[in-house]
This record gives structure tokens, sequence and C-alpha cells, in this order.
């Protein structure tokens, strides 16, 4: 019975374990990311992305169907142009950066879709807004596990200067040069993830398995390894019910692994070693020292 | 004994108007110079300009040799996340910089070179806790031990000893007067006159400009206070062109 409901489908159905490897590879390059958002304040910046990529990857949809490198690369230029746009706005002028964002993103999500429709399908506008990560193919498997690996190869090169940026940036900046680079980078690495996720999980949701296992790792962990740990394993426990979860309801699977993530989410708030709120409620008697 | 920093008719400050005027003279290698002056002397500014953060709008500073990042620095309002997840041991292992750089790993010297700069600013048994638990005191001890490792040549503190208890800058005035003894050049802004007669052999008082500039007794007169304060507050926010950047402009 059990085995019926949580090995079976995979046994059985090939799709489903290149869904599974996706959502594993997704996993293991977007949640450190997502911790490393979460930690300098950024979330709703990798949200307001994650729209912004989508014109990019339209075009290249335009111009070769739903051929992947096409709406990879087309992505990454959206999501970069995007990005320093509205830095220069808000630098030159009274914008703010975050009501600059706000503006680049809308006409960029508004954009896209007026591109996918004008020569997609209905199908396919859903797909670019949703994902499908049961449909995978071979080629769109490598190009997220190839994302995944330049992440954890990229991180693991700028760990340092990027955790001293967070901390103390005046620091860095008086015995390294390494600052600015290490911060553009990263920016490189939200927007790699965010393509990533764009092709499992659609533009709306592509920051789902970064943010919400970010969260879920905060009321567990005091540590930042201990967070990405936390956070890796949960997106994938969210990723593997998630599938799951749709396998054996009508709940589209993007959505599916999403909503898994969320109830995560609320436990962690709930009963979260770290500040959930059960522990704030009945903390205990106090310490001697 | 020569000069670790030399400054040239510096001028430093923002968007044109001028915190630190027209300043000249030297600093001795193995010097223990206090800078003092009212708020807005330009103290921080002028020390944001000898560790390179603020570009001097005219004129030069010399660092004797040094590269602006030999110099260790601890600036007035530390610009610290203290919610981030970051242990104390780990924070003050980036002190080590410079010898571990982005990708070097802290070997067992540099894990007993931390250690023992936690126990030199009386903070062990710390080492696993995050800095966001600390209090006030014990993160400007934390701040020193990270200077210590830093190993400078110079040492630049911009007002270290602020809301910080008694007990606290007296532990830390010791620390800085071995960094003396040691021959390090070590600069502080202070406001604590006291503080300054009883530890620091040569005081700059600054007012923009040089007010005083020499062994701590003859700088730190009321009639030097007395004008250090008139100088401070004659600022005008529909000022001309310096006469004397005028002047020479001219002549080049």
């Amino acid at each position: 019975m059990l085995y019926d409901a949580l090995i079976a489908p995979f046994l059985e159905f090939e799709f489903m374990r290149r869904a599974l490897a996706g959502v594993v590879a997704l996993a293991l390059g977007g949640a450190p990311i997502g911790v490393f958002l979460m930690l300098r304040r950024m979330s709703l910046v990798g949200d307001a992305m994650a729209h912004a990529i989508l014109p990019g990857a339209a075009i290249g949809f335009l111009f070769s169907g739903l051929n992947l490198f096409a709406m990879t690369f087309g992505g990454l230029i959206a999501g970069f142009s995007v990005a320093l746009l509205a830095g220069l706005v808000s630098r030159v002028t009274v914008i703010k950066e975050d009501a600059s964002l706000a503006a680049f993103y809308l006409v960029s999500l508004a954009v896209g879709v007026t591109i996918v429709s004008m020569r997609g399908t209905n199908i396919d506008l859903l797909h670019v807004l949703f994902g499908n990560i049961l449909a995978l193919d071979d080629q769109t498997l490598l190009v997220i596990a190839f994302n995944a690996t330049i992440t954890l190869v990229v991180m693991a090169v700028i760990y340092r200067p990027l955790v001293i940026e967070c901390v103390d940036p005046v620091f860095l900046r008086t015995v390294s040069r390494a600052g600015a680079p290490a911060h553009l980078a990263f920016l490189a690495l939200v927007v790699v993830n965010l393509v990533n996720g764009f092709h499992a999980l659609g533009t709306l949701l592509a920051v789902g398995l970064m943010i919400l296992p970010a969260g879920i790792a905060r009321f567990w962990s005091r540590d930042i390894t201990g967070m990405m740990m936390i956070s890796v394993a949960s997106a994938m426990v969210s990723g593997y019910f998630g599938l799951v979860l749709s396998f054996q309801t009508k709940v589209p699977s993007g959505p599916a692994i999403i909503l898994v993530a969320a109830v995560l989410y609320v436990f962690s708030v709930l009963f979260g070693n770290v500040s959930g709120l059960v522990r704030q409620l009945f903390p205990g008697r106090h310490l001697e020292a | 004994m020569s000069a670790q920093l030399s400054f040239r008719d510096v001028t430093l400050g923002y968007d044109r108007h001028p915190a630190v005027h027209h300043l000249n003279g030297e600093i001795a290698a193995g010097s223990l110079l206090a800078v003092v002056g009212p708020n807005g002397a330009g103290k921080s500014t002028l020390f944001r300009g000898i560790v390179g953060i603020l570009k001097p709008l005219t004129g030069a500073i010399a660092l004797g040799g040094l590269k602006p990042r030999d110099i260790a620095y601890l600036p007035q309002s530390v610009d610290i996340d203290r919610t981030f997840p970051i242990s104390v041991f780990d924070f003050v292992g980036t002190g080590l910089w410079r010898t571990t750089g982005i990708f070097g790993g802290l070997g067992k010297k540099a894990r007993a070179q931390i250690g023992q700069a936690l126990a030199a600013v009386g903070l062990n048994g710390f080492e696993n806790r995050n800095i966001g638990t600390l209090s006030g005191g014990q993160m400007q001890r934390m701040l020193f031990a990270r200077v210590l490792l830093q190993d400078a040549r110079v040492i630049v503190l911009d007002e270290p000893f602020n809301a910080i208890d008694t007990k606290t800058s007296a532990d830390l005035i010791a620390l800085v007067r071995h960094w003396h003894a040691e021959k390090r050049t070590v600069l502080a802004a202070l406001h604590d006159m006291e503080m300054v007669r009883a530890h620091f052999p040569e005081a700059l008082l600054l007012a923009r400009g040089s007010v005083a500039w020499g062994p701590t007794q003859q700088v730190l007169t009321s009639d030097n206070l007395l004008e250090a304060r008139r100088m401070c507050e004659a600022f005008d926010d529909g000022a001309g062109t310096c006469v004397v950047d005028a002047t020479q402009s001219r002549a080049a």
C-alpha cells in the first residue's frame, strides 16, 4: 500500500524518475542560493527577477519553439539586463531600487506574456507560466544538472567573500577587492537558478524552491552551514512528496511541490527550534546564566 | 624616525564640501596619536581617507610604502549585520584574511591564533556563540580581536570607546598600549581628554584643518580647544570655491 503510493510511481514511469532527478538537481543548486537571498533580505528581489527573465525566454521560444538552450540563453540576458537597468535607474535618479526593480519586472512580465501569446498556443503559455516538470526531456535534465553543478562550484569559490560581504561590507572593502565580483557572481547564480526553476516550475513559481526551503531552514539552525544543509534537504523532500501528491491526485506538479514546501514552512513557523511560535509561547524556565 | 603617514595639502570631503581642509603633516612610524576635535571636525573623514575608502579632493596621502589594505581599520559606526548567523570564532577569523585570502583554510596554527586573540580581549568561551548574542562591550572586544589578528603595521581606530564601560575600555586601552610597545603606528579618534592625556603621547587637534599637532600636553590647552570649536561652527552651505584652490589652479 505504502509501496504503491510512494515508490511504485517512480519504478513504473520514466517521466516520474526524470522529474525526481530534476527536482533533486534544482534543490542542490537553488536552496543554498535561497539561503543567501534570505540572509541578504533579497527574497522579493528573487521573485521580481523570476518574472524579469520571462521576455528573454519568450524571445528564445519565439525563434526556436520550446528549445531549451535558446530559452535559457534568452532568460539569462533578460535577467541581467533588468538587474543592471534597474540598478542604473535607481543610482542616477530619485527612484529607489525596489520601485525601479518592480517597474522593470512588471514590464518584463507583460512583454513576455505578449510574446508567447503572439506565436504559441494557450498550452505554451501555461507551460511558460507554470512549467512542466513531468515533461523534462534528456536535454532539459542535462541543462538543469549542469546549472546546479555550476552553482555549487561557483558558490564554493565565492563563499568566503560573500559571507563577509553580508556581515561586514566595510571590513571586506578594506582588506580585499573581492566584494563586488562576489556580489555580481552571486546575482548571476540567482538568474541561472531562476532559469533552472523556470523549466520545471514556470516563471511564477521558480523562486518557490529557493525561498521556501531557506525560510524553513531559518527555523531549525543557527549557523549558515546548517541552514544550507536543511534547506537542500527540505527542498528535496518537498520535491519528492510534491511529485507523489500530483501523481495520486489532480494537483499539477509545480504547485504540488510548492504546496508541500508550504506545509513544511507552516510546520516550521509553529514548531521550529529557533524562534518558532510554540517555542516562544512555552519557552521553559529561564536558565541560570 | 621615518614617516609612516604623510599628508600633503590633503582636502577630503563630500560633494565638494571639504570636511578636512588643507591638512599638512607627518606621522612617524611607531607613533601613538590621538585625533581629537569636536563632532564634525573631520576625524572620521580623515581616517576614511587614510584607509582609501575616500579619495582626496586635492593633495595626497602617502602611506610609507604600505597599501591601504595593509592598514587595520575599525570604523566608528560599524555596519555589521548582527542578525547574520556567524559565530564569534569565524567572525574574528576573518582578521586573518591576509594569510588565508579567499580560499586558504584555517590550520592548527591559525586556530590557535584566533584562540589567543579571543583570550587577549577576554572573550574565551564565546567561540561558538553567534555574534548577535553579544553585548555592546563584547562586540567591541570582538572587533579588537579581529584587529589584533590583522597584524597590521598601522592601526586606525575611529572612536573605539564610545558607549563602552570603564572596565572594557581599560582592557582595550591596554591592548592599544601593547600595540604601541610593538612599534606599530596607532591612530585613534577620541573624545575623552582624560584618556588622551593619560595614554597618548601625541595628539592632533582637528577642526577641518589642524589646530594643533604635537605632544599631547601642548596640544590640549583650553585656548586650542576653544579655537577648534569656533572653527568647526564656521560652516556655510553656500560657500564659494576655496580661495587656496583657486590661486593654485591659476598658478598651475
